[in-house]
């Protein structure tokens, strides 16, 4: 089935090409980004510097920071709240060639437990008069896991993505997207540090954990389908649908609904609506009958069966409006995310006294805000 | 662990753009250039701010089980 795909993939992209195709703006962006929720708070900055050269060259760079403060509800039940820091860099490089855009890509992230570097490469084309774009691409991942406190511990995942993606003009106002994705990983896929529980009568409380087990396989696939439709009056109007199911008996789907406002002194306002809902994997639980119970174990909240809602407003100001310099346009820009958390088979055990396996059910909401700055040149 | 329902679509859906980009070179676009001036305004792109995106796309990405498919990058709709 795997090579069914690869053929029909390498078989579009020997496609004939065609003529035209536009390298992707000049522009730098500073970012700084805040999560808060669920007793996590993760800061830090995202810097974003693309520029062309040579008319046909577009070369960009990316630095990123994840500062961890954690004392999340794993953490506080079975560790100890703690800090760390991760660090992404990424390169890349754009070559435009009649209609054709090939790109390719470099990602380092860095932490004190895990390393992860990836390549990518894609390749996208107008067709049918530039109404339609398709692109595709591939990635290849190879990250290294540690555990700290353990010198002894050290395994390794490799990662392969596939991408299809079709952006098709419909009218003169509404655009069409479609996405296609498949992923599979392989190698050590489960958190060395998190725990399941398992019911034991001999502790006071009930129960205890030992190590998750996970498969060392995982493949998925996620597609979906966008629009955007522009408003007479110069608004957007957009939405989007997906699926996804894994190998992991995970499915999901994404509803996602927003609108986008300009007005005239120069500000643009945005608001957004997202639902999410997914099944759990068959190797979860909240509560295992006894140690050991089954080959492959998870208490995972992120792979139980839950939903979460996030309401978004954003603002854009226009900063540079007719140019200053060699800047042609600046924005600076605030986007608020309110997100709420519902899980369905994972419990809260923070309090005292309760029957295991009758906890009450845990939830939790989080509020990310972005601070940006962008400036085109 | 049974295969994802998905992967049928997938394989459908590359199949048959292969053989759309094979054959579009004689296709007459219904939307001329010169009516693209709505769809070449920052308000339609599907990814506005990529350094925007890419941050949202990691905070989901960490927080649920499902991944891909986010559109974020590559594409454009061909109306510059």
């Amino acid at each position: 089935m795997k090579r069914g795909l690869i053929v029909a993939l390498f078989s579009l992209a020997a496609a004939r090409a065609a003529d035209a195709g536009v390298l992707p703006e000049d522009r730098a962006d500073v970012l700084l980004h805040s999560y808060d929720g669920g007793g996590v708070t993760i800061q830090g900055p995202s810097v974003l510097v693309r520029k062309q050269f040579a008319q046909k060259f577009s070369v960009s760079a990316n630095h990123y920071v994840d500062r961890v403060s954690s004392a999340s509800i794993d953490v506080v039940t079975t560790a100890s709240p703690y800090k760390e820091e991760r660090t992404q860099q990424s390169v890349g490089l754009d070559y435009l060639h009649d209609r054709w855009m090939m790109n390719i890509g470099f990602t380092n992230s860095e932490e004190n437990d895990y390393t992860a570097e990836t390549f990518s490469f894609g390749v996208s084309q107008d067709i049918f008069g530039d109404l339609t774009t398709i692109s595709l691409g591939y990635s290849l991942g190879n990250d290294t896991v540690g555990r700290r406190g353990d010198d002894t511990f050290r395994d390794e995942v490799q990662r392969q993505q596939y991408r299809l993606g079709i952006s098709q003009i419909l009218t003169k106002n509404l655009l069409l997207g479609l996405s296609f994705e498949t992923i599979t990983d392989e190698g050590f896929l489960n958190n060395p540090y998190r725990q399941v529980r398992y019911l034991d009568d001999t502790t006071p409380q009930g129960y205890a954990y030992e190590r998750e087990i996970y498969p060392r396989t995982r493949t998925s696939d996620a597609g979906s389908i966008r629009m955007r439709y522009y408003l007479p009056y110069r608004a957007a109007l957009h939405a989007e649908y997906r699926q996804y199911a894994d190998t992991w008996a995970i499915d999901a789907d994404t509803f996602e609904i927003g609108y986008t406002h300009p007005i005239e002194s120069g500000w643009t306002f945005e608001g957004k609506f997202r639902a999410y809902s997914q099944t759990k994997a068959d190797f979860y639980s909240d509560l295992f009958a006894r140690s050991q119970f089954q080959n492959f174990m998870a208490r995972d909240k992120e792979l139980s069966t839950f939903t979460s809602r996030t309401i978004r407003l954003g603002a854009s100001y226009d900063i540079v409006r007719g140019g200053w310099k060699f800047v042609e346009r600046g924005t600076l820009n605030v986007i608020l995310d309110h997100m709420m958390f519902d899980y369905e088979d994972f419990r809260d055990l923070r309090g005292v006294g309760a029957v295991p396996g009758t906890e009450p059910l845990y939830s939790f909401d989080a509020n990310v805000v972005q601070l940006f700055a962008s400036f085109w040149f | 662990m049974a295969a994802p329902k998905t992967f049928s679509l997938l394989r459908l859906a590359a199949a048959a753009a292969a053989v759309l980009a094979f054959t579009a070179c004689s296709v007459e676009p219904w939307v001329k250039p010169y009516e693209r001036d709505n769809l070449a305004d920052p308000i339609m792109s599907f990814d506005r701010d990529p350094v925007s995106s890419s941050y949202t796309g990691h905070v989901y990405e960490a927080r649920e089980g499902a991944r891909g498919a986010t559109g974020a990058a590559g594409g454009g709709c061909g109306c510059n």
